[in-house]
């Protein structure tokens, strides 16, 4: 089996979904000639040609509101938001439009539609180059929300989502897209959008976390292993609609839970899960659950020691569950 | 529902007792606290009194036999009611009074549960215990503080189904340890609401109760009557209670009061109080209460020491401690270190500082030890005057009354008005004599007067 990064497990789930079906495009900025700022769809463009592989103007709105009008014609298109910092222009189109059609068309019409959204800080991006919004999605009914955090999962979902009838938000963790490594099968193969995935079993704490912070929370797992620490690590993979019962039956087994995500704290996805270990498993809990988030400030600062405060990291996580462990 | 009557514990180091001489019979009527026996512990007998009025159900330690205290020795109830079976020996003693209607095991279990300070109890153990009656007092906690942990109450389980356990010994055949009057848990037995004391058919072991030196060794007996209401102790107030009767048991406490004509100190405190406050300082009289106390402290060393049976021990630094009040809640004592090297303004503003931490609860545990003298100012609730409790093993305390005008006598016999304080100081006796104690004061009452 080839082993690749998560940048290029994305690019073969489009290449081999173009492949499959032709009522698959992509849309968005510098997707096209130049293969994308971060290469995702590099090839793509010679393959396919310029009808289904489109440079978009410098205008998200447009991006996600073509996509609509494509996917209630029939198309399947892969909207591409350079940076998930961009998508607010789009965000009417998404909750208002895109998340309503099904039920306010009572199943008439879907939006079988796919925005892929490179999320996340800790590359030196500044505030406009590293936002995590995903919890702005994941209170929308009608939406789907995906993280990958693996090559293998990020082809098998996005391949997924393609296929859905739903609109989908793709959020890449693109701090992972080199970083994050593994083998990925050349087949046709998906990861169903829905269930959480136990990447790590133990028995002291339960970890969740998606994306960049899964990847990091299997590290931070590993380091206090060495210190008699059972650590279990469930990728949560979909955030919406979530995966309530993967959540319980692992702080049923451990009963102490810790959240992780580099989005900040309040309203946070995090709080979600939280709460439904609350409502869920309240007489398993042996400690109170504990969130590790971003700070509450409005961005990922550019400053690089203010970066790195910001920023979770695997040592962070490492001593969050220490003390957890200690609890 | 019948009352035990204990084998009281006459004396600190008295673990037991002899009973030498039943007065009554069983059947017999007897009053509350009419004599009912005569017990012999080392070299003194006692007439033990009734704890009701009733008649005696049940006595059962024969005369001439010899219990450890807190046993079980004989029942008072109504004529006909049904006492338990158990003899004294062994751990007979904790049995518990028995309710036949209403047996609950869990209930039994978590009354238990209340005997100590378990910490907090986490929704899971809290259900394991429920599920698997486990009598939590029983589970060695290894979480943080000492806290029973999930997987503290799963080694336990695990470890009951290998065997069954030995019997814990009673409280007070462990010494130091545990209420060595009677078992908490007999205070608790006929407590909360849905009352079954006991399911259990055969008399279960003592749990073993945390170390509480300093309860009082009198029987706690608690008579609940409708409407009555069980405020389970906080650890808060345990530790308060822990603390005084400690203080009150070891130090020879002695009071000493003068007064204060605080003309000077509101003169400059009026002068003052703006430029304080543009400093972000809020001058209060407390600043020149700890100010006096700290020159007389340096004044007469002897009061900032300390007491150990190697010595007097001396501070070398002056580190005041300041009562605060927490509300119904308790009360915490935060400590101003090194108050000898701040100035007013100084003063002022770590009082600001820890009574507004105090109060939304954010002190450090660093800052709450460590004192060599304390200052409470009661007056704050219009008293006029305290005897308060040492803060053992300190030398002394300041009480602080209320600042009131009153009426004084001054020079060239003239009447005038004044606000005048009245000032305590209650100190240890082993350390001080009454002389060294009043220079102490005198010296604030100095100092606080004189004030320039």
């Amino acid at each position: 089996m080839p082993e690749m990064n998560l940048v290029e497990a994305v690019r073969q789930a489009m290449d081999e979904e173009m492949g499959r079906d032709e009522r698959v495009f992509i849309v968005g900025e510098d997707v096209g000639k130049r293969g994308g700022v971060f290469r995702a769809t590099v090839g793509l463009y010679d393959k396919y040609g310029s009808e289904r592989v489109i440079d978009s103007p410098l205008a998200e709105l447009s991006i996600v509101g073509v996509g609509i009008g494509a996917a209630l014609y029939g198309m399947r298109p892969v909207c591409e938001i350079q940076f998930s910092d961009f998508i607010y222009p789009a965000f009417n189109q998404i909750v208002s439009e895109a998340a309503k059609m099904c039920y306010r068309s009572n199943g008439e019409w879907t939006v079988p539609m796919v925005i892929r959204a490179p999320y996340g800080g800790g590359i030196g991006g500044g505030l406009y180059h590293s936002q995590s919004p995903e919890a702005y999605f994941t209170h929308t009914p009608g939406l789907k929300v995906v993280v990958p955090s693996s090559p293998y999962d990020a082809k098998g979902l996005l391949k997924a989502a393609i296929r859905d009838p739903n609109p989908v938000i793709f959020f890449e963790p693109k701090k992972g897209y080199r970083l994050i490594r593994g083998e990925v099968p050349e087949d046709d193969y998906i990861v169903p959008i829905g269930p959480a995935n136990v990447t790590r079993s133990g028995t002291d704490v339960s970890v969740f976390a998606y994306g960049m912070m899964h990847f990091y929370a299997l590290q931070a797992a590993e380091k206090v292993a060495a210190e008699g620490i059972d650590v279990e690590v469930v990728d949560l993979r979909t955030l919406y609609p979530v995966d309530r019962q993967t959540i319980l039956q692992s702080v049923r087994k451990t009963g102490k839970a810790l959240v992780v995500h580099e989005a900040n704290l309040t309203g946070g996805y995090g709080a979600e899960v939280a709460a439904t270990i609350a409502e869920g498993a309240f007489t398993d809990l042996d400690a109170p659950v504990r969130r590790l988030c971003g700070p509450d400030v409005p961005g990922v600062p550019f400053s690089h020691p203010l970066q790195d405060w910001f920023m979770i990291n695997p040592d962070k996580i490492a001593a969050a569950i220490r003390e957890l462990a200690r609890w | 529902m019948p009352t035990q009557v204990i084998m009281p514990q006459l004396g600190e180091s008295v673990v037991e007792g002899t009973v030498t001489k039943w007065l009554k019979q069983e059947g017999e009527r007897i009053e509350e606290f009419e004599a009912l026996l005569e017990v012999n512990t080392d070299k003194v007998d006692s007439e033990i009194p009734s704890p009701a009025s009733g008649v005696v159900l049940k006595i059962l330690v024969p005369e001439g036999q010899t219990v450890r205290a807190g046993t079980v020795i004989a029942w008072i109830g109504q004529p006909g009611e049904h006492v338990g079976d158990e003899t004294p020996a062994g751990h007979g003693a904790t049995a518990q009074p028995v309710a036949p209607a209403a047996a609950n095991p869990s209930v039994a279990s978590a009354q238990a549960g209340r005997d100590r300070d378990l910490g907090f109890i986490s929704p899971v153990v809290a259900r394991l215990a429920r599920e698997q009656n486990v009598d939590l007092s029983q589970v060695k906690g290894t979480g943080e503080g000492g806290r029973i942990t999930k997987k503290d109450v799963l080694a336990y389980l695990a470890q009951r189904e290998q065997a069954t356990p030995a019997a814990e010994p009673a409280a007070w055949e462990t010494p130091g340890e545990g209420d060595l009057f009677r078992p908490t848990e007999l205070m608790f037995a006929n407590a909360a609401p849905p009352a079954p004391a006991s399911a259990s058919p055969v008399p279960t072991p003592s749990p073993v109760v945390a170390p509480q030196p300093a309860t009082p060794a009198a029987p706690v007996s608690r008579p609940m009557a409708a409407g009555d209401r069980l405020l389970p102790l906080t650890t808060m107030r345990r530790a308060i209670a822990e603390r005084m009767v400690l203080s009150k048991r070891t130090a020879a406490h002695v009071t000493t009061v003068m007064e204060a004509d605080m003309s000077r100190v509101s003169a400059h405190r009026a002068a003052h109080k703006a430029e304080f406050a543009q400093a972000g300082v809020n001058l209060t009289f407390t600043a020149y209460f700890v100010a006096a106390t700290v020159a007389a402290l340096k004044a007469v060393p002897l009061v900032n020491s300390s007491w150990s049976d190697e010595g007097l021990v001396l501070h070398g630094g002056i580190h005041i401690g300041l009562a605060a009040s927490l509300g119904d809640e308790g009360l915490i004592v935060p400590v101003i270190r090194n108050a000898d090297g701040l100035s007013l303004l100084g003063l002022a503003r770590t009082i600001n500082d820890l009574a507004e931490r105090a109060r939304s609860r954010r002190l450090q545990p660093d800052e709450v030890q460590g004192g060599t003298f304390t200052i409470t100012n009661h007056g704050v609730g219009g008293s006029l005057f305290a005897s308060p409790v040492i803060n053992y093993p300190q030398c002394g305390i300041l009480g602080v009354g209320t600042i009131k005008k009153r009426a004084v006598v001054v020079e060239g016999d003239a009447i005038a008005v004044r606000p005048m304080v009245y000032l305590t100081l209650t100190f240890d006796h082993r350390i001080l004599d009454g002389a060294s104690g009043d220079a102490f004061l005198g010296k604030v009452v100095q100092v606080l007067e004189g004030w320039a």
